[in-house]
């Protein structure tokens, strides 16, 4: 997902009877349903594993603006532009109050962007992936906010409240950005044969990305198992993944395209579509550095943070010289 | 060598009279940029009238681990509420 296969440093999820009473306390506070506030104890893992989870979600938001912000001086109309500008705004507003709630466990956000500008942090594999044409933004919105959805909804009843309270901002942002995408794929399947053609080159280019976004299956993972005891993962890559596949395959219908995917069939018995499994050494290359815009995304980053030191120093040091003019007695 | 800006938490007056509410923090060099940034940030969609912000560090905050002897006092004081007292019906509306 924004998050994928996020570390906890648990070997096996412990019963409650190898938890000490501080821990049984903590786990027994989640399993009723309470909310773990900043200052509240919690075990490390806890802690690390959410800033891992919080800070992947956040730069996600921020790359993730990288892809989309390459066709806003080509948007066909004035007021697709505005739409796109917007959204993209969005995306840096998500990624903002991400990044707040990361601080909340005691983190830095410089320590945050130095994580992600050396490439020692990761983000969301999908965004890898090059922009070729206006449908491709189309694409994004529906597919990729649209699989983001489907994780950032359960991730509102999230355990630890300041990422909760994030994710239901997010959440009421986050169905603009769907709709905007898929409007203009609808519009684009009214013109010609030309921009219907893109459409379904975008589908065929974004479909098994989009699937990929939810991370190989985790039936068998122990971090998985541990982050849904810790309610901060609520429902397994797989289940996400076939709920996003019956979601998407009627819309795609509905906009005339073809799911790229020979063995996509409904099944009736389970009540939802038996489809293919994403090439996985693809997503694991991408996770590893080598996508297709791996290079050219972080570089993009490392630049507009090194264009801007001299902007934030100077920001900075006007302040600091307010402050000591504002000092009773300081000399002018 | 860029020092890390401040952070400052963020309280906006929603539209229709209610008290300031916390939405969240940001950075900023200062209070008006933070005042400037949390328009940005925080209500992109006419989610406010009015935006305080203040320096997270001067925030006085009580502990987590106070919780029992600052609030369970108010547990055993249900008569505060109205719903203590029974009112007859015959006494109408009160």
């Amino acid at each position: 997902m924004y998050a994928q296969m996020v570390k906890t440093d648990a070997s096996r999820v412990k019963s409650p009877d190898d938890m000490d009473s501080q821990e049984r306390a903590f786990q027994e506070r989640i399993d009723a349903g309470q909310k773990i506030e900043p200052k509240e104890w919690m075990p490390e893992g806890y802690r690390k594993t959410l800033i891992r989870q919080i800070s992947q979600h956040a730069h996600s938001e921020i790359v993730g603006q990288l892809p989309e912000g390459n066709w806003i001086t080509r948007a066909p109309t004035l007021e697709r532009k505005a739409i796109l500008l917007a959204k993209v705004q969005d995306e840096a507003g998500h990624g903002l109050y991400l990044y707040c709630a990361a601080e909340t466990l005691g983190v830095s956000r410089d320590a945050l962007y130095e994580q992600l500008h050396s490439g020692k942090a990761k983000y969301s594999s999908i965004f890898n992936y090059p922009t070729l044409s206006w449908a491709d933004i189309g694409a994004i919105g529906w597919l990729v906010d649209g699989a983001a959805i489907m994780n950032q909804v359960p991730l509102q009843r999230c355990s630890y409240g300041p990422y909760s309270r994030a994710m239901i901002r997010i959440c009421k942002e986050e169905s603009f950005h769907q709709r905007q995408g898929y409007d203009i794929l609808i519009k684009m399947m009214k013109g010609t044969p030309a921009q219907k053609a893109m459409v379904q080159d975008a589908l065929n280019r974004w479909w098994w990305p989009s699937l990929m976004m939810f991370g190989p299956s985790d039936d068998a993972s122990v971090h998985s198992v541990q982050s849904m005891a810790w309610k901060i993962k609520q429902n397994s890559n797989d289940e996400l993944r076939q709920k996003f596949v019956d979601q998407t395959v009627p819309q795609a219908e509905y906009l005339g395209l073809a799911v790229p995917d020979p063995d996509l069939k409904w099944n009736e018995e389970k009540g939802g579509y038996d489809f293919g499994e994403p090439d996985w050494n693809e997503f694991f290359e991408v996770i590893a550095g080598n996508g297709p815009c791996n290079a050219e995304r972080l570089g993009a980053r490392r630049t507009a943070w090194e264009d801007g030191a001299w902007f934030r120093d100077g920001l900075t040091a006007h302040a600091e010289k307010a402050a000591r003019r504002a000092q009773p007695g300081a000399a002018e | 060598m860029s020092s890390e800006w401040p952070l400052w938490e963020v309280f906006i007056r929603g539209q229709h009279g209610l008290n300031h509410r916390h939405v969240g923090s940001l950075h900023a060099p200062d209070a008006e940029m933070a005042i400037n940034n949390a328009r940005d940030v925080y209500t992109r969609r006419n989610e406010g009238v009015s935006i305080w912000v203040v320096r997270s560090s001067d925030i006085a905050a009580s502990a987590p681990s106070e919780k029992g002897p600052l609030f369970e006092p108010a547990n055993a004081k249900v008569y505060r509420h109205p719903t203590f007292f029974d009112i007859p019906d015959e006494a109408g509306h009160m």
